[in-house]
């Protein structure tokens, strides 16, 4: 079986950044589970603070950059995406939130995704489900029913491993599943006049 | 081929002096651009169509007409015209006017606008925005084609008899390009009538535009309208020139990071390597445009923008000093380029020479009820 890829992406803006520490661990389970199907793993990590510039200026121009574009395009072929944020003033950040608004419509449809938020307090848990959950849920990525937020707290006690490792096995699962079904490409495979003009 | 300009027509304070130009002298800039760009060479002036500010070209036709009157061989032209919230009727009756008092300098390019809320503020939907495009556009050919029109459609109230008057100078309707930045159906839409397709990239980088008129391309030979490399494709342009290259930039600054649509987000730098965006020496813009013909093919028309952002009027008109300076360069070089059975732009004469090929009268006889 070819490697899976797995994209993980962090809005941590701090260096060295827990989130970016919680996304590295959820993709070192899931490439442990992969290992224990005998299937590679190819960890595309991508940090959304090295791309803030070039995600403003897309907002502004409408296209990006050829650096963001190879990113854009890494993310949205990967075969599951790590969704990791801070959280801010009750929610996602705006950065990570940033980067989910510039990608094409239905980029996401029909991926795996696993959602995971850092908070400084144990308080804030419920972002995945109130903030994450429906974001990803509208741009209809299938998401793992187990999201894992860590608080600071969180990264001294062994529940946290807990999580990962179910969160992970389950986003695993679902590659198996994701089917993704391939929407013809209008450039390629127009829809021809006479039908739009019928319609 | 054809070379010009397209203005937007913004109401846009001069970052440099912070001096906003009334409605008044803008119109009027407007109209010295033209007059200049007649002046210089050029081939093609095109207004854009707003019905917001801080936009003053909402009524493109009168603009145009008054231009008309004051050229000798400019084609006047618009970029665009909204074909999803203006009647169709109303366009068939100002266009083909204008045609009969410009003798023909006349064409236009559809477009749906950038603006949402004109749909409302025109009575429609913006979600109908393609069906508009389509529905309303085919009975526009009907009006300018056909003396008494029967139609009922979706989005504008029947018709029964109806004749569109005047009707198209010499019988041959304008020419018409589509222009489209995002949408397939559109560049479908061009191919099926063996229209121009004009693709304003000016502010995307290249491989969009490659695929959106590679797909008018295939499609135009598919309609049966000749060979891929003979459709009729137009580019827009952006630049600003100094003799030398450095003071361009020193200059154009101020205006590119203040301007609207691209200001405040990349640096000039970045925006001018990933689009068509040239600011520098003429040579540095012939050296732009002519690679424009490597990525997209022979084209037909060159439309540049140079009068936005605030520029103030005479430095637009140094630049289409320059322009007509660098245009009879372009012009030799892309017709060295082109292979002989490229076609040229179509133009009134040339549609008048293809619609009579056996050179019957255009005048129909005394009492034809047309």
């Amino acid at each position: 079986m070819t490697a899976r890829r797995i994209a993980v992406v962090t809005a941590g803006l701090t260096q060295p950044s827990s989130t970016r520490l919680l996304g590295d661990q959820l993709a070192g389970a899931v490439r442990d589970v992969l290992a224990g199907q005998a299937v590679d793993a190819e960890i595309i990590a991508v940090e959304l603070r090295d791309h803030a510039h070039d995600l403003t200026n897309h907002l502004l121009t409408g296209f990006p950059s050829a650096s963001l574009r190879a990113v854009l395009d890494a993310v949205t072929g990967a075969d599951a995406v790590i969704a990791v944020t801070p959280t801010f003033s009750a929610s996602y950040s705006g950065l990570f939130k940033t980067f989910f608004d510039v990608l094409e419509d239905g980029a996401l449809a029909g991926k795996p995704v696993l959602i995971a938020a850092t908070g400084g307090t144990e308080r804030h848990s419920l972002v995945l489900e109130y903030a994450l959950r429906p974001l990803f849920a509208y741009l209809k990525a299938i998401v793992a029913p187990t999201g894992v937020y860590a608080a600071t707290s969180d990264f001294g006690a062994a529940a946290l491993r807990d999580r990962i490792d179910r969160a992970a096995a389950e986003l695993t699962g679902l590659l198996g599943a994701a089917a993704r079904a391939q929407a013809p490409d209008p450039y390629d495979d127009p829809v021809p006049f006479e039908q739009l003009l019928s319609s | 081929m054809q070379f010009g300009i397209f203005t937007v027509g913004d109401v846009t304070p001069d970052p440099t002096t912070g001096r906003t130009p009334t409605e008044a002298e803008r119109i009027k800039a407007m109209v010295a651009i033209a007059l200049k760009a007649e002046e210089v060479g050029l081939d093609v002036f095109a207004t854009g169509e707003h019905h917001n500010p801080p936009f003053v070209p909402s009524s493109p036709t009168t603009m145009l007409g008054y231009i008309a009157a004051r050229t000798e061989r400019l084609i006047l032209s618009t970029s665009t015209t909204l074909i999803t919230t203006n009647d169709p009727v109303k366009i068939a009756e100002d266009f083909a006017m204008l045609q009969h008092l410009a003798d023909g300098r006349v064409d236009l390019m559809m477009g749906r606008g950038n603006t949402g809320p004109v749909y409302p503020w025109f009575g429609q939907d913006i979600r109908d925005g393609i069906q508009l495009a389509i529905e309303n556009y085919a009975l526009l050919r009907r009006l300018w084609r056909e003396d008494v029109v029967d139609w009922e459609g979706k989005f504008r109230t029947p018709l029964q008899g109806f004749t569109s008057t005047p009707r198209p100078l010499d019988g041959v309707p304008p020419f018409v390009w589509h222009g489209s930045i995002r949408s397939p159906e559109i560049a479908e839409q061009a191919a099926y009538y063996g229209d121009g397709f004009f693709a304003n990239h000016i502010f995307w980088p290249k491989e969009h535009f490659q695929r959106l008129i590679g797909l008018y391309r295939r499609r135009f030979e598919h309609y049966g309208h000749g060979s891929q490399d003979q459709a009729i494709v137009g580019l827009g342009g952006q630049v600003f020139m100094r003799k030398n290259s450095q003071d361009a930039v020193a200059e154009f600054r101020p205006y590119f990071d203040n301007a609207p649509v691209y200001g405040h987000g990349p640096s000039l730098e970045e925006f001018t390597a990933e689009t068509p965006l040239t600011v520098g020496s003429p040579q540095q813009v012939i050296e732009k445009t002519l690679s424009f013909r490597e990525t997209f093919g022979d084209y037909q028309r060159q439309l540049f923008l140079v009068d936005h952002a605030g520029l103030p009027l005479k430095s637009v008109l140094e630049q289409l000093d320059h322009l007509g300076e660098i245009v009879p360069v372009l012009r030799k070089e892309f017709d060295a380029l082109r292979p002989a059975h490229v076609p040229d732009a179509p133009t009134h004469a040339s549609l008048v020479a293809a619609a009579t090929p056996d050179a019957e009268p255009l005048v129909p006889a005394e009492g034809t009820v047309r």
